[in-house]
């Protein structure tokens, strides 16, 4: 039905009728589909179907259906404006919208201008994974909601766990060279001098992004440096690639990563036997002893056969409708008023809430190592036979950073 | 330092080699055909797939001996069916062709295998560190590569310098329509040339598929790199492509495990625009630059010496 | 010698050629006027700007490519700087209120292509063929990848942005609404379509024909072929700044894809799909492929595998393009005799619509078996619903595909039995064929 009405979509608002019937809540999800970050977009697209569906269960949003619409950007900023726009003709007013922050600051700029431009009908934009801080720093606005907690509050949380772990003296730092990168090597600088002035920070790298084929080079030097831990931020084919040359050469150190738990991670650390080695922070890991999100993790796994990736997806769309319900309607300004400030029990457990200086939800974070499970550990990942296991919690609390935002708020 | 020199030369020359086997292939291919064939990489992609689907189902060794048989039936078929038809359209068209079908094959492999990584594992037999250098394990399997890279081109010179095709195959890599006018049938020539060629590619993507990652990627990350060691070395020069396939393969993996850059170099002579518009430039270093090293190189020799480093023919 | 001099040149355009000729720009111009009042929304804005751009960028395009025979895999190296520099000249001329308003700032993004190809073209146009298509190749790839090097003038992977509504107001214009960025697009298009036009009538455009057929010749003639080809290569610079202001203006963003491999293959793409024997060619190219690269992703998930079939089929069947094809049929039209072809044309069309779809049902249902094995396997393809798990339909797949495969290669060769008598009537009339 979907493809029917993209279809439709496309041809009829060119003759600039009306936009379609009123009795459905339509999310953009704006995410690639197709090409080299399909696999990631494709898992996003899943979650938020399955929450969609949740929802509508129990009623939908203000009786309305809630229905995911999805538009391929193909990781491309300009074909994400396009998108955005078509969206905005099909009469959608949310969009979300999580992989690449290059896209998320295209999106976020667009939505803001687009705002300004067209008083009435204004669109509201949730992003769901983009972690660059300056979304929510110089570059924030009123409309942008980001569920994911940004890399320098991981960072927070995961330099306040090195504070409580003595075994960690050498710390070495390997990160691509952008801007995520960049922020995750300054954020973890700062952070471990303020907190931990013992650690000597022996290696400080920039690699190309997605170039590199062989880390032997860096794994080299990682040894040569004569680090116990590693901290990196490195994703994908990056992390894998990282995590070969590193079990090829025989490394023994410790990785802190936050992407070891993205699609194609958990197979590279059980490829590299790195078993309870690898470490990742994030929002929530499934063998967390908390009945209903392991129903839930249940749920999801039969029905699309990939782990619940995207907590905070869960976060985001159960906020939607509850902030939907105090505003009394779904009318983007009134909903976004209501989710500011929002105070939330997040998907995992825990309290969690959505600042409204600067629009980012904070919430309690996880330190968790992927290895050999017990019955503590019911789920594996990605069909390895390992799975999470989890290492520390760090509260709400000791997440929170300060924001240097000053976001124009409408009347 | 001596260790990083030693590993880096080990594995500058096992990349060295692998671009050799992709390399070699698209030489000839565009000796005789007079086509760059910009699928090249593509082959390279299908063998490390086909090799990994077969090693699910045969074994890695077998999957050693068919995946390159395979690649190479397909990429006759297509010299046979495609090229051949639009051969009459012009070089341009030709190139245009090939183009078109590394993007096809990009996307056929996305549609079977999907578009993340796929487990392609060393087999057992080799998964051990052949030796230790100097504390780091230097894994078999990469010894491995450089012996079937090494045994390929023994047997290609051989091939060439003493079997009657392999004297064929020489008269047409510098005079193509002589051999012709001699009756020799040329199209079958080119279709063995076209099959042999990518299958030599479809090899190196069977063997570097389990140490590098096995992704519908593979091919627009080597295929660039690809065009400039046959270009650096000499289109038309099969010794050419050799050194410029381990000269590329040398000053990546250096570059990357180098860590100089200008400010280093001459940081106490850093004029006072430097910390603005130029502080790119200045603060770089040759590790983050070793992606473009490269293509650096290819413009060089294009301005410099055109027919490549040992190249004999003019395009 | 008076009189072969008077015979060889052609005879200046009669009255009627001129009204003819000058009407067609005039209909175009107004075309252009009136095409948002039909399609209002924002969506068909948004693609009529993009279309604009990209007839602009794929003529530049094609300046190289059907008019100087240079094949360039990096063209948008002169598209995305005149973008940045663009985007970069909206932020000063904001910030410091300068009197330059926004209608003019394509220019600036044409002066910067025209430099860059300055800068780069000669050393880049030394040699023609394979070798000029592998150094465009190194030189994008190099700009590209400086793209994400040097982050202060690139911005890193987010690229730069810039609000076009803080330049000078022209009639109380702001260019916020995109019906203004259309209309600026639309006059932009019309000079730059002009313009590139203009070229091709001077004496340098047809020396660029002129080395495109035959360098050696030209050379004998005393022309130096590396001069011609340098200067197409410079006004195909600008032309491509120009193209890449208005994206630049339009998205109101400048990222490193706009200079990317990507962009590049599009437009080669465009230009070769559209018919690089003509000038329309490139027009047509540009308007199709916009077309098919925003609604095909909608309607199936491996749009790609489709695109990158129709580029095979137009290179492998059609080398002159969609317009080449068209033109064919030029002669048969000046001399009556395309009804006689258009019958046989009918009759290929079924079993050769009944192939493709075929086809496409196959693919669709080998991508759902591939893609998503556990999913739902009612399939929505092309606006068409289908059970892809039945066999009938398996076996209808199968039926259309090799059933029609065979059928329409009968019909096909009677079509060239049609054409062969069309044709040779056509001949008999003198009108060449």
């Amino acid at each position: 039905m979907r493809k029917l009405m993209m279809a439709a979509a496309l041809v009829l608002p060119m003759f600039g009728t009306a936009a379609m019937a009123q009795d459905t809540l339509k999310i953009g999800y704006i995410d690639p589909l197709s090409g080299g970050g399909a696999s990631v977009g494709e898992v996003g697209l899943k979650t938020f179907q399955f929450l969609a569906d949740e929802v509508n269960a129990k009623g939908g949003i203000q009786g309305k259906k809630v229905e995911i619409v999805p538009l391929d950007n193909k990781t491309n900023p300009q074909e994400s404006l396009i998108q955005a726009q078509k969206a905005i003709d099909a009469g959608i007013r949310y969009l979300t919208q999580g992989n690449g922050s290059s896209v998320a600051g295209a999106l976020s700029d667009f939505v803001a201008k687009y705002n300004e431009r067209n008083p009435g009908k204004e669109v509201l934009y949730f992003n769901y994974a983009a972690v660059d801080p300056v979304l929510t720093n110089a570059k924030c606005n009123f409309w942008h909601f980001r569920w994911d907690a940004n890399s320098d509050i991981k960072m927070e949380a995961l330099t306040n766990y090195m504070k409580t772990a003595p075994a960690i003296k050498n710390v070495y730092l390997l990160n691509q060279d952008y801007s995520f990168g960049e922020s995750v090597r300054s954020a973890a600088k700062a952070m471990l001098a303020a907190k931990r002035p013992d650690i000597k920070i022996v290696g400080d790298e920039l690699h190309p992004l997605l170039k590199i084929t062989d880390f032997a080079p860096y794994i080299a030097k990682i040894k040569a440096s004569g680090a116990d831990t590693v901290v990196t931020g490195n994703w994908g084919q990056d992390f894998a690639l990282l995590l070969k040359a590193a079990a090829d050469t025989g490394l023994k150190v410790n990785w802190y990563t936050y992407y070891a738990g993205g699609t194609g991670g958990p197979t590279a650390v059980k490829q590299a036997n790195l078993n309870h080695q690898v470490f990742a922070v994030g929002e929530g890991i499934p063998n967390l002893d908390h009945p209903s999100s392991q129903e839930f993790e249940k749920a999801f796994r039969a029905k699309y056969d990939v782990s619940v990736f995207y907590p905070r997806a869960v976060n985001q769309m159960r906020m939607l409708a509850t902030a939907a319900d105090k505003a009394k309607s779904i009318d983007p300004v009134k909903v976004a008023f209501a989710l500011e400030g929002m105070e939330f029990e997040v998907f995992d457990g825990g309290n969690g809430n959505m600042r409204k200086d600067d629009h980012q939800f904070f919430q309690p974070m996880y330190i968790a190592s992927l290895g050999d499970r017990t019955e503590k550990e019911p789920f594996d990942e990605e069909k390895t036979g390992w799975g999470w296991k989890l290492v520390a919690k760090i509260d709400t609390p000791q997440t929170i950073l300060p924001t240097t935002c000053k976001m124009d708020r409408p009347n | 330092m001596l260790e990083l020199i030693v590993i880096s030369s080990l594995n500058g020359v096992l990349f060295g080699m692998l671009l050799f086997l992709m390399a070699s292939g698209l030489t000839v291919i565009f000796s005789m055909l007079g086509v760059l064939n910009f699928a090249h990489a593509s082959f390279y992609m299908l063998g490390a797939f086909f090799g990994f689907q077969t090693s699910r189902w045969l074994g890695f060794w077998p999957a050693l001996l068919i995946a390159p048989l395979l690649a190479g039936a397909i990429g006759a078929g297509v010299e046979r069916y495609g090229l051949r038809r639009v051969h009459k359209n012009g070089h341009v068209a030709e190139l245009l062709f090939t183009f078109g079908l590394a993007f096809v094959i990009e996307e056929v492999v996305q549609i079977i295998w999907g578009k993340s990584p796929v487990d392609f594992r060393v087999p057992s037999l080799l998964d051990f560190p052949a030796f230790t250098i100097f504390s780091t394990n230097y894994p078999a399997y990469k010894m491995f590569m450089l012996l079937v890279s090494v045994v390929i081109f023994l047997g290609l010179l051989i091939v060439l310098k003493k079997t009657r095709i392999g004297l064929i195959v020489q008269a047409a890599l510098t005079h193509p329509h002589m051999v012709g006018h001699l009756g020799h049938n040329v199209g079958r020539i080119f279709m063995l040339v076209f099959g042999v060629g990518t299958a030599l590619a479809a090899v190196a993507g069977v063997i570097a598929g389990p140490a590098l990652v096995t992704q519908s990627n593979m091919a627009g990350l080597l295929g660039p790199i690809l065009f400039v060691v046959v270009v650096v070395g000499g289109l038309g020069s099969l010794s050419g492509a050799f050194v410029g396939s381990l000269l590329i393969g040398l000053v990546q993996t250096f570059a990357v495990s180098m860590n100089g850059s200008l400010s280093g170099a001459f940081g106490p002579l850093g004029p006072a625009y430097a910390s603005t518009w130029l502080s790119d430039i200045w603060g770089v270093t040759i590790a983050q630059i070793a992606p473009i090293m490269p293509y650096v190189l290819l413009v060089l020799i294009l301005i410099f010496r055109p027919m490549g480093l040992l190249g004999t023919r003019d395009t | 010698m008076s009189e072969i001099t008077a015979s060889a040149a052609p005879p200046l355009p009669g009255t009627a050629e001129k009204l003819k000729f000058y009407g067609l720009w005039a209909a175009a111009a107004i075309a252009l006027l009136l095409l948002p009042r039909i399609f209002s929304s924002g969506g068909s804005l948004t693609t009529f700007s993009l279309i604009g751009i990209s007839i602009i960028f794929s003529l530049s395009y094609n300046i190289l490519l059907g008019q100087t025979g240079m094949l360039s895999f990096g063209h948008a190296v002169y598209y995305g700087l005149g973008g940045f520099l663009v985007i970069h000249a909206i932020n000063i001329i904001g910030a410091n209120k300068l009197p330059i308003p926004l209608p003019l700032v394509p220019m600036i993004g044409g002066l910067t292509g025209l430099l860059f190809a300055v800068l780069l073209g000669w050393v880049s146009t030394q040699r023609s063929g394979t070798a000029f298509a592998m150094i465009s190749l190194g030189v994008a790839e190099l700009i590209a990848s400086s793209a994400l090097i040097l982050r202060t003038f690139f911005g890193g992977e987010a690229g730069i942005s810039a609000n076009r509504t803080k330049l000078l107001r022209v009639f109380d214009w702001n260019f916020g609404p995109q019906i203004q960025i259309y209309y600026l697009v639309a006059a932009w298009t019309l000079i730059a379509v002009i313009a590139m036009y203009a070229l091709t009538r001077t004496p340098l455009g047809r020396m660029c024909n002129a080395v495109r057929d035959n360098p050696e010749r030209v050379q004998f003639v005393g022309y130096n072929p590396h001069v011609v080809r340098y200067l197409a290569f410079c006004f195909s610079g600008f032309f491509a700044g120009i193209a890449g202001a208005l994206a630049a203006i339009n998205f109101e963003i400048a990222n490193s894809a706009y200079l990317g491999a990507l962009q590049s293959g599009t437009v080669l793409e465009s230009t070769y799909i559209g018919g690089i024997g003509f000038f329309i060619g490139p027009i047509v190219g540009a308007i199709f492929v916009t077309f098919l690269s925003l609604g095909l992703s909608d309607l199936t998930p491996v749009w790609q595998l489709y695109f990158g079939l129709i580029f095979i089929a137009v290179v492998v069947f059609a080398p002159g393009g969609v317009t080449g094809l068209a033109m064919m049929h030029r002669p048969l039209l000046k001399a009556g005799t395309l009804m006689r072809v258009l019958p046989s044309y009918l009759i290929a069309l079924l079993p050769t619509l009944a192939m493709i779809a075929g086809f496409i049902l196959s693919l669709e249902t080998i991508v759902h078996y591939s893609v998503n094995p556990g999913d739902d396997p009612h399939v929505k393809a092309f606006g068409v619903s289908f059970d892809a798990a039945s066999p009938l339909i398996w076996a209808t797949a199968a039926i259309l595909l090799i059933g029609g495969y065979l059928i329409a290669r009968k019909t096909w060769t009677w079509v060239g039995y049609a054409w062969d008598e069309a044709t040779s009537v056509a001949r008999e009339k003198g009108i060449a064929a």
